[in-house]
């Protein structure tokens, strides 16, 4: 989230599209009706008429995979009827930049595309620049290559009557959304676009992102209180792990893995040369990356070893979730650890990932329960145990308030959790198990001679002497340390290169700047101003609770209006001042270099309408799904031209004919995720206790089912079995003239708990985003017959 | 452990029976408080703790109440900014997370082509996962790989871990980079 929870009480509207906070972030609804009681707005955008929807001023149904449609034509409505924030615009985003001859836009291909990789050629879609680097720019935004015309031309095609054809939602419906929400392009109002997995989860899910961050952007909400972009998270700490480069791409801070691939991060020098911009904040990336290394690798990352960054492994390819599977249906892995996750529910093409673990030699889980995949080579998965050879290992964890640590909301706020209780049985918190296991492994490799072993031998683990390690230690490596004096670190702008400073995560640099002084812990709720809440945990980055809070200000500094105000120059002081901690160098004067520069992050200081850096094209483009009931009215180009598509055998593909029913699944307030946590307790097994689908009236008139009926869902990858909830939450689409069925559902059941229930994701494609490789869980064709 | 503001109400609770007759007078014979003040009872002299919500990303405040080693009772943080005291279902029930008969208490094993779980002790566990693991990594380490130093294995992954503190996820990356793994994932896409 740009912005922060409490902070969306201050919106004039919220547009709520790809998610369900009623449902999903309930008490997230708290500051929703608070601003509800402030005159603010909601917006309901979804398939299905949820209980966001049911609180809201505006619903529009869509069907599942068509936002881009709905946005884009938002954009267009907004530009046509003259309500963006042009001076916002003009200064903050690079409307103005003149793009390259070159580009260009023909039947839904970019320039440079190359059919056979399906890949584009990026450096077909330049930015014009002067001679000393820096961008050409048309600040009237009238220069017929500008961004901002070539935007405005590209979102003409997306006209209020294609749109709905395509989304299926009614005319009317879709106007008053675009007006409820377009209002906030004025001075003084602010919007905020909430979203969650219903966004991401498609073949387009980067690209639907970045579109309402082009409508937040040209309505000028980005920056205000009450605005921003602002992604609702599911579990309790996946900001928090994917801040910590839980992820193959990234090591920790967004700090880019080095790759094989790419003959440059051979060396550091190459690394740093080519990840380095030469402007914007990310100038200084060196010194996050030399800090971190100093972190990792100790007295053992010196200068002549390049700071041990050949310690690193270096990938040649994607290994995200779909592939990881892929290589282990293979049997290209021989070991597995499996940190309190359960993907034979919550993995895509569910059936097909759980086969897939019988290929393992051996597989390390650990949980609070016996999960579906722990015990996936049982004869309730399906199995024959006889004929499975993988040996698993089951540890028991520790729950959340039988352990201490932090951890860090959608807010960005890192929040510590105190230790409540000893743990349950002889289950033990994942920090001691990590720690000891390390400990073994570094025993098992001690003294050893081999170039192979360095590495791992070179890895600096000091922790305390006990068996339990001293969490107090890792958090200060987090922080980081001066280790010229040994003294904490006051944050990271105190970095270096030189390998006189070490940091674990540079981002959350700051959170313990003295001893005894873990910001985390904060707990003094008192209203700083803004309802901010300052001195309650510790925000990342620098505590900072509003993103790109220099754009709530105009190019000199004053805000905008007195109601958005969130930090401004104080030309006394010479330095910015408010309500929150400035996004921004404080003490930089708007009329200095880079004084507007709102978006420092970029190399140009400002938005990018244009991104010349995503893989599927520098504006948002409609694709339909993999799995799609109707032909693309945008272009010739059926589904996302630059998603890898796996061999048939890993994933079948479904076509209307056989399966003419678009489905999607979600998620409901009693379980969470894949249910493991909640399905293995009473009250909430009881609340929800079954596996259903969700249908129209209508839908279940056609083919002759009864509320509560027993009914066998088909995809081309499998069948499953669940009861039929007929509702009026659901209505057929009219989707190009033709009728269109949708149906949704829950994706929390497996066979083990209290609750159990067919898995939905059995249904679900292995196919993914064209950026992120998410899979496509939200848009997938089926057929539903009853089961007797 | 922890200072936190204590309103008059959570002075009540946690100064247990001393502070419940003061109450008692205060309250008077008022049947509602009185019956509100029964149920105070159950967690008088109960330890208690803040933590933070272990389901989605909100990150509400719950205050675990906790006498003769269990779990007697949590509510929401009437502290945090942003719950103020209040949660949903699932928040609610936090405490069968440490009650329920489902949790696992003891490390447990499945051995090539059996059919049931062995308990065995953590020991002789981290022992053998330390050994699959190096025996796995030595065989397929690379060091070198086209002329570049690549220094990691594409037999081994590591899954999951949004659930765990921050700490732990450093901890994680740190260790499974430094075993070489590159096959690295949790459920950001999933």
């Amino acid at each position: 989230m740009t912005n922060h929870w409490n902070d969306l009480q201050h919106t004039d509207c919220a547009l709520i599209i790809g998610a369900n906070p009623a449902e999903n972030h309930p008490i997230s609804f708290r500051w929703l009706t608070k601003a509800k009681e402030n005159g603010g707005k909601i917006v309901s955008v979804d398939p299905r008429f949820t209980r966001t929807s049911s609180q809201a001023d505006v619903y529009a149904a869509l069907r599942s995979g068509t936002d881009i449609p709905f946005v884009g034509g938002m954009i267009n409505y907004a530009i046509e009827n003259n309500l963006i924030h042009k001076e916002y615009v003009a200064k903050y985003t690079n409307a103005a930049f003149i793009v390259k001859e070159g580009y260009d836009f023909k039947d839904g291909l970019f320039s440079g595309y190359d059919e056979a990789k399906r890949a584009y050629d990026k450096t077909k879609w330049g930015i014009e620049t002067t001679e000393d680097g820096k961008p050409v720019k048309d600040e009237t935004l009238e220069h017929p290559r500008s961004v901002f015309q070539l935007m405005k031309k590209h979102y003409s095609r997306y006209d209020v009557k294609t749109v709905t054809t395509v989304t299926g939602t009614p005319e009317e419906d879709y106007l008053k959304v675009c007006k409820t929400f377009c209002e906030t392009g004025k001075v003084g109002k602010a919007g905020t676009i909430l979203y969650a997995m219903g966004t991401t989860q498609h073949t387009v899910g980067s690209q639907n992102v970045r579109i309402y961050a082009i409508l937040q952007l040209l309505l000028g909400n980005i920056g205000l209180p009450g605005g921003g972009i602002n992604a609702m998270r599911g579990e309790s700490n996946v900001q928090g792990s994917t801040d910590f480069g839980l992820l193959f791409d990234n090591l920790t801070g967004y700090l880019g893995a080095p790759k094989a691939s790419v003959p440059e991060h051979a060396t550091l020098k190459g690394y740093l040369e080519k990840e380095t911009p030469k402007t914007g904040y990310w100038s200084n990336k060196p010194k996050f990356v030399v800090s971190l290394l100093k972190s990792w690798y100790g007295a053992n990352a010196t200068k002549d070893n390049e700071f041990g960054y050949q310690f690193l492994p270096k990938g040649n390819k994607n290994y995200s979730h779909m592939n990881l599977f892929n290589a282990m249906s293979k049997g290209e892995l021989d070991g597995a650890f499996l940190f309190g996750t359960n993907p034979i529910v919550g993995g895509p093409n569910a059936g097909k990932e759980k086969e897939a673990l019988g290929n393992l030699k051996w597989m390390v889980a650990i949980d609070l329960w016996e999960t579906e995949t722990s015990a996936f080579w049982q004869k309730e998965a399906g199995s024959d145990p006889s004929k499975i050879n993988t040996e698993v290992f089951l540890l028991p964890a520790s729950s959340s308030f039988e352990k201490e640590g932090s951890i860090s909301n959608s807010s960005r706020w890192m929040q510590y959790r105190w230790k409540a209780i000893d743990s349950r049985g002889e289950a033990r918190p994942d920090l001691d198990i990590i720690h000891e296991f390390a400990l073994k492994l570094k025993k098992l490799y001690a003294n050893s001679p081999k170039s192979a072993d360095k590495p791992f031998l070179a890895l600096d683990w000091n922790y305390g002497n006990g068996e339990e390690p001293d969490i107090d230690l890792v958090a200060k490596e987090i922080n980081g340390y001066d280790l010229k004096t040994g003294k904490l670190i006051a944050n990271f702008g105190a970095l270096l290169d030189d390998g006189t400073t070490s940091c674990g995560n540079w981002i959350y640099s700051g959170f313990y700047p003295e001893e005894g002084k873990n910001k985390s812990k904060n707990r003094d709720n008192k209203d700083t101003g803004g309802e901010h809440y300052l001195n309650w945990s510790y925000a990342w980055p620098m505590n900072r609770r509003i993103l790109y809070n220099r754009a709530s200000a105009d190019a000199s500094g004053q805000p905008w209006s007195k109601e958005k105000a969130v930090i401004w120059w104080d030309a006394a002081q010479k330095k910015w001042v408010g309500k929150d901690v400035p996004d921004f160098k404080a003490v930089t004067a708007p009329t200095e270099p880079g004084g507007t520069g709102a978006f420092m992050m970029n190399k140009d200081g400002v938005a990018l309408l244009f991104a010349p850096t995503l893989n599927d094209g520098p504006f948002p483009e409609h694709y339909e799904p993999y799995e799609s009931p109707i032909p693309n009215a945008f272009s010739a180009q059926e589904m996302n031209p630059a998603t890898v598509i796996f061999e048939e055998n890993f994933n079948k593909r479904g076509f209307k004919v056989d399966y003419p029913i678009v489905a999607t699944t979600y998620r409901v307030s009693e379980h969470w995720q894949s249910g493991t946590m909640t399905r293995n307790q009473e009250w909430l097994s009881e609340l929800a206790g079954h596996m259903f689908i969700e249908m129209s009236e209508e839908l279940a008139k056609e083919i002759g089912i009864k509320n509560k009926d027993k009914v066998i869902v088909s995809s081309a990858r499998g069948e499953i079995k669940a009861y039929a909830m007929v509702t009026k939450r659901y209505k057929p689409f009219t989707v190009r003239g033709k009728k269109v069925h949708q149906i949704g559902m829950p994706w929390h059941f497996g066979f083990k708990g209290f609750a159990t229930g067919d898995t939905a994701n059995r249904l679900t494609p292995h196919i993914g985003d064209a950026n992120t490789m998410i899979p496509e869980y939200k848009a997938f064709l089926c057929n539903v017959r009853r089961a007797d | 452990m922890v200072e936190m503001n204590l309103n008059r109400r959570q002075f009540l609770k946690l100064s247990g029976a001393t502070a419940a007759t003061l109450a008692v007078v205060e309250l008077g014979f008022n049947e509602k408080k009185a019956y509100a003040k029964t149920k105070e009872f159950k967690i008088a002299k109960a330890t208690v703790t803040p933590t933070i919500c272990c389901y989605c990303g909100v990150g509400c405040g719950i205050l675990v109440h906790t006498k003769n080693n269990t779990v007697v009772y949590t509510e929401g943080d009437p502290d945090s900014p942003i719950n103020e005291g209040k949660l949903c279902s699932k928040g609610t029930t936090l405490r069968q997370l440490y009650t329920s008969e489902k949790r696992l208490t003891k490390p447990l094993y499945r051995a090539p082509g059996s059919n049931k779980w062995e308990e065995k002790d953590w020991e002789w566990m981290l022992d053998t996962i330390a050994k699959r693991t190096k025996e796995t990594r030595d065989n397929s380490f690379v060091e070198v790989e086209n002329g570049v130093t690549v220094n990691k294995t594409e037999k081994i992954a590591s899954l999951g871990g949004a659930a765990l503190d921050n700490e732990e996820t450093y901890l994680l990356s740190k260790l499974m980079r430094g075993l070489g793994i590159t096959y690295l994932e949790h459920q950001a896409r999933i």
